[in-house]
């Protein structure tokens, strides 16, 4: 369970603690049924209010759960054959990027995505999921390998933000997201997106072109963090909150902004209370939005994602 | 003079590189670069396009795009009234101004950011007229020269604005693809969002001499590294060293170098 506490999901965490208990009993031959029945109900009860009402801050904090899924956990339930492929060929391998080939439902496709680590040597050694150009360069290169042999592409976002330090400026870390960029709007295979955690800016938006961008329930994509845009526009940490509210950064803001497709509805009480439920309903979805992609021209398919995100945004000319 | 070029009103300024006090019209006959130390002040999206086009000559595209407050954000202020303020300051172009023009006798599109309106920062005003940009150079074959100079992406519009990242960097591989040219100048400051797209995405990246030039602005990088960077750090000079430049140009060669440049590729 998670070592650090979210305080608005505690009463959560407390009841699951004490059904536990309450099951260890069971086993031990001690009659508490109607205990029991009355918790779970309770339990249920609380995780319908508070997920009913999240403000958006609170997605904040479940997008981050210590315990949310990573892409190597879904790539590992939604694909089969999956092989990680190493390095930029330009100077190393970023391990807060992974990329590699699997096959989904028996076909082979290219896989992308950000990778945070769990334990603390895991953290540090992937740089808390924050890429270097390396590892833009490393997924750019494997998705170039699709579109060589044809294949789709499946892209998980899920980064605080491309790493801001000296070594990732030396080396370009601006040109390494641009260029994606640019080459992502014109591969000419299939490219379906998930953001799955913490959709970070411009280093999400280094893995983020494609046909489709679904994004899991809890999840939030920004322009910048709440914390950045408190400091910058308030001036003051303290209204980070009220930063995450005025971004509108959820998946139904999203949605509602014309920048989704679609809202990945989340297991019970978040992704990480039911990781493999999660995963299926990415592998549902990323299923039937490859039919409908599979089908379209290639010429067709990269004409249509150019009018995709040249509808983003709005202004008026009158 | 307007706010925001670095160069306070009245007839006397104050060069903020070498301190020296110069008389406001010696500044303005010399490109508005330092006579005393080659420091490069700030221009207005319009000192730009004149500086650029044959005969201090275009015309303004595109320029009924207004911005419509998308997220009704309101941090100290409302965005809607900033809009305002900015509008009646600075101009309607918002933080870009598009001309189209001749250089060297050859139709071209520059669009030139205004830092004066929010810091240069693109929301969907910026990506939208930068779209039309190069769908005008697509359409009519024309090449495109961007003069980048922003803090980055706009936060009143949230999610949009980095969606613009993406938007005009689609339209560049358009360009690209029809093998048209298109030349990005950065200028100081140019950093976020806008360096992370279209800025470095020129068939040639040319910028102006001790411009800052990054992906994450150099107060973040302190903070999170917790060390103090090196001196010339994210300057033009240091990323023609690390390879992310063509040239450094000073100012009086920008325009004959960009003629010689697009003449190659014409
Ligand atoms: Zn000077």
């Amino acid at each position: 369970m998670a070592t650090i506490v979210i305080p608005f999901l505690e009463p959560i965490e407390n009841l699951r603690d004490k059904i536990l208990e309450l099951e260890m009993d069971t086993r031990k031959g001690i009659d508490n049924s109607s205990e029991l029945d009355k918790t779970r109900r309770e339990h249920e009860e609380t995780v319908n209010r508070i997920f009913s009402s999240l403000t958006r801050w609170q997605r904040c904090l479940l997008a981050r759960h210590p315990d949310r899924p990573y892409s190597l956990a879904y790539i590992h339930d939604i694909f089969t054959d999956f092989t990680e492929f190493h390095g930029d060929r330009r100077f190393g391998d970023d391990p807060a990027i992974v990329a590699g080939f699997a096959r989904f439902g028996g076909e082979p496709v290219a896989v992308v995505g950000h990778q945070k680590g769990r334990d603390t040597a895991e953290k540090v050694r992937r740089n808390f999921g924050m890429p270097r150009p390396e590892g833009y360069r490393k997924a750019q290169r494997i998705m170039k390998l699709a579109a060589q042999f044809k294949r789709p592409i499946i892209s998980f976002i899920d980064t605080p933000g491309a790493y801001p330090g000296i070594d990732a400026e030396e080396r370009g870390q601006a040109e390494a997201i641009a260029d994606n960029l640019l080459v992502m709007a014109g591969l000419p295979v299939p490219i379906i997106v998930v953001v799955t955690g913490e959709g970070g800016s411009g280093g999400a938006l280094g893995l983020g072109i494609g046909d489709r961008i679904l994004m899991a329930e809890h999840a939030i994509y920004s322009v910048i963090s709440p914390e950045g845009c408190a400091a910058i526009l308030w001036k003051d940490p303290a209204r980070t909150e009220e930063a995450a509210e005025a971004l509108h950064l959820t998946s139904p803001d999203l949605q509602q902004l014309g920048v989704i497709d679609e809202v990945l509805p989340e297991p019970f009480g978040g992704a990480h209370m039911d990781p493999g439920g999660m995963a299926s309903t990415i592998s549902d979805a990323i299923s039937r939005h490859l039919k409908q992609l599979k089908k379209v021209r290639p010429d067709v398919l990269v004409a249509r994602r150019y009018k995709k995100f040249r509808a983003m945004g709005t202004s008026t000319d009158r | 003079m307007k706010k925001g070029q670095g160069v306070p009103r009245g007839l006397w300024i104050k060069c903020d590189s070498c301190g020296a006090i110069l008389y406001h019209k010696e500044a303005a006959d010399n490109l508005h670069v330092c006579p005393k130390c080659d420091h490069h002040f700030r221009l207005t999206a319009s000192q730009r396009l004149a500086s650029l086009f044959d005969g201090d000559r275009y015309k303004v595209l595109f320029n009924r795009v207004r911005s419509t407050d998308p997220l009704g954000f309101v941090d100290s202020k409302a965005y809607s009234d900033r809009l305002k303020t900015y509008q009646k300051r600075i101009g309607p172009q918002d933080a870009l101004l598009v001309g189209q023009g001749e250089i060297d006798r050859g139709p071209t599109v520059i669009a030139a950011m205004e830092y004066g309106f929010m810091g240069g920062s693109m929301g969907s005003v910026v990506g939208e007229k930068l779209a039309l940009a190069a769908e005008r150079c697509l359409d009519r074959r024309f090449p495109l020269v961007i003069v980048s100079c922003s803090g980055g992406a706009r936060m009143q519009e949230g999610i949009l604005s980095l969606m613009q990242m993406g938007k005009v960097s689609a339209a560049l591989a358009r360009m690209r693809e029809k093998q048209l040219p298109y030349i990005s100048v950065l200028t100081d400051p140019t950093t976020g969002g806008v360096t992370a797209s279209f800025a470095m995405l020129g068939n040639l990246n040319i910028a102006e001499p001790g411009a800052l030039i990054g992906f994450a602005g150099p107060r973040v990088i302190e903070q999170t590294i917790r060390q103090t960077l090196p001196a010339g750090f994210q300057r033009s000079e240091f990323l023609l060293e690390h390879g992310m430049l063509d040239l450094v140009v000073h100012r009086h060669e920008l325009k004959e170098t960009l003629a010689t440049c697009l003449g190659y590729f014409r």
